[in-house]
């Protein structure tokens, strides 16, 4: 089995190593956040994110350093980072793991961005659920601010950076960067619409950047081993550096891996997490979170990048990869997503709010053997009339589960709705209702 | 009430925040954490502090799944039941557990110890079947590893198997 370089796994991999600020200084924690406050000017570490080919780890993969470039410049008053620890994709689970092993390396990375994009506050966001996490977090922020690294003046620059655990209360939705906002300023979790955009409008209406833990883990690497570096790993030019793969499902070893981006689902599937658990072979997987369409074993040697997934009908998301082996009804799995999405549906817009509620039933009706025909088209219409037609990508996010199934195993969704229509009465005749 | 009793807790979540409001969420938290659930009285202190209607804090507490209305039983049992623990049998956690305390999903125990819910993703999709105990979490579950779970709760209220910081797989020691 190859063996690749970790980036943001490898101090807390040590024997020993406990994530406090002592550890982290010991395997050159925080000479980054020195590096930018003795040498660089705000302007170059941005340059150098850009360089470095960043994508956001949060999802849509946006590029970081041209989202901290958006923040205008000459704005008077404050602007403001959020990190979003939401984690709320069903699949992922390395925002956890970041969090709760290696709290500083995060921390040193927003502190590095609020210093690129002039921003004085900065808040966690992170999911309620996650209360071990927010502790270890706001210790964490504590041994940092006692430390210099964090507060009033920071590595005594006179600079102010500050850094508050912000803790949400289960909502799915707010691990979208609107919605995030809104929760943030203590409403419900509704999302935005766009534009404007957060770079001008976000938190409180000022200039905000939101990035993903796992993004800003990566930013002190970064300033720390150049912009050049980072872009030379993984797939460049458009997926650079490692990604946190989170394997979950039927496999033999399930769990975490940090690996260069652009190997294939195979290697990922078969080398990394063991295969298998069992001997009934693979039927299908969800390449990047519960909202990524699933792919199928012909789809094994597409590359775990952006741009391969993407083409393949997918996308690589979250990066929360579920594997499903032979025997597992598709239909039941969309089913199962599906009651997610509807549960976590905010309810902001109509064809979200009522679609998916009409898709869940629907799945339900056809998994319980009472689907009729014309079931399928129904489904195939409400994905049409939903996706692309919300103020976020929920509405996207919660058909792909559907579609895919839909395109990959049909004749699933056809049998079951056949057993459906064969044990119906025959007679033409209205059954009679007695008492 | 509250605010009186945690009142340096109370002023320091609202220094963190430039608006008043975004306090609102830490504090409804801290009145949970507190009562075991949201009272009424609650929501119309912190709509006080916060220069806030009681409509809107209510509108804000009915959006989070995590904010309870009502009291529930001591120890709250949340199993996820999201897809990726589903394949590795979270249905059948469901079963132990009721069969185990006589009660099904969104029911609480006799003597209001355990309140059992079925809920969406809690992000521990590697290490299923899982469930939350109150804050903590509890993961790879088998029928007697709940079992031992549930007894010890009742029995002294806390249990050694929760999880501690998250790191999975573990690394394989170097030989």
């Amino acid at each position: 089995m190859a063996q690749y370089e970790k980036i943001l796994l490898k101090n807390m991999e040590q024997p020993g190593y406990t994530g406090a600020l002592g550890d982290y200084e010991r395997t050159g924690g925080y000479q980054a956040l020195r590096k930018v406050f003795t040498e660089m000017s705000p302007d170059q570490v941005i340059d150098e994110v850009k360089k470095s080919g960043l994508r956001g780890r949060g999802g849509a993969g946006f590029p970081a350093g041209v989202k901290w470039g958006f923040i205008p410049k000459d704005h008077p008053g404050p602007k403001y980072l959020c990190c979003n620890a939401d984690e709320s994709e069903p699949g992922t689970f390395k925002d956890r793991q970041l969090m709760e092993r290696d709290p500083h390396q995060m921390l040193e990375g927003m502190a590095i961005t609020c210093f690129a994009i002039g921003a004085e506050t900065a808040y966690v966001y992170i999911r309620g659920e996650f209360r071990l996490g927010a502790k270890i977090l706001e210790k964490a922020v504590q041994e940092a601010n006692a430390a210099g690294y964090l507060g009033e003046n920071v590595l005594g620059s006179g600079q102010t950076i500050k850094i508050h655990v912000h803790a949400g209360a289960g909502a799915y939705i707010c691990g979208e960067e609107t919605a995030l906002l809104e929760s943030l300023e203590g409403k419900r979790g509704m999302p935005r619409f766009k534009p404007p955009f957060p770079a001008t409008h976000g938190l409180y209406q000022k200039p905000t950047v939101v990035n993903n833990v796992e993004t800003m883990a990566n930013i002190p690497h970064i300033i720390n081993r150049g912009g050049e570096w980072f872009s030379g790993i993984g797939s460049p030019p458009k997926s650079c550096g490692t990604r946190i793969f989170c394997l979950s499902g039927h496999v033999k070893r399930p769990g975490n891996y940090e690996v260069p981006m652009g190997i294939p689902f195979r290697e990922l599937i078969y080398d990394v997490g063991g295969g298998m658990r069992s001997d009934k072979p693979l039927k299908a997987f969800i390449p990047g979170g519960a909202s990524a369409p699933f792919l199928t074993p012909d789809h094994l040697d597409v590359k775990m990048d952006f741009e391969a997934v993407a083409m393949a009908g997918s996308m690589l998301g979250s990066g929360g990869v579920t594997v499903m082996e032979e025997g597992t009804s598709m239909v039941w799995a969309a089913l199962r997503l599906m009651e997610f999405f509807y549960h976590e549906s905010c309810g902001k817009c109509t064809p979200c709010r009522e679609g998916s509620s009409w898709l869940a039933q629907t799945l339900q009706r056809i998994w319980n053997r009472q689907g009729r025909e014309g079931d399928l088209d129904l489904l195939a219409e409400l994905c049409k009339n939903i996706a692309g037609r919300t103020v976020c990508a929920f509405g996207e996010a919660e058909v792909g589960p559907i579609q895919s199934t839909l395109k990959y195993f049909r004749h699933e969704y056809e049998a079951l709705i056949q057993e459906a229509e064969a044990s119906r009465p025959r007679s033409k005749e209205i059954p009679v209702m007695t008492q | 009430m509250l605010l009186v009793k945690f009142k340096d807790e109370v002023e320091e979540i609202l220094s963190r925040y430039p608006v008043k409001r975004s306090a609102l969420l830490p504090l409804l938290n801290l009145a949970q954490r507190e009562e075991g659930f949201v009272s009424e009285l609650a929501m119309r202190d912190i709509a006080k502090v916060l220069d806030l209607t009681p409509p809107q804090v209510f509108e804000t507490v009915t959006f989070y799944t995590m904010f309870h209305l009502k009291p529930i039983g001591k120890f709250h049992l949340q199993v996820c039941k999201s897809l990726m623990c589903a394949l590795v049998r979270s249905d059948e956690l469901v079963t132990w557990i009721s069969k185990k305390l006589n009660i099904g999903p969104g029911q609480t125990t006799v003597d209001g110890n355990f309140t059992l819910s079925v809920v969406e993703c809690l992000g521990s999709c590697g290490t299923g079947p899982m469930m939350q105990v109150n804050d903590d979490y509890y993961e790879q579950l088998t029928e007697e590893k709940v079992g031992r779970v549930l007894d010890d709760l009742a029995r002294v209220g806390e249990c050694s198997l929760k999880s501690g910081p998250f790191m999975f797989p573990m690394p394989l020691a170097k030989s």
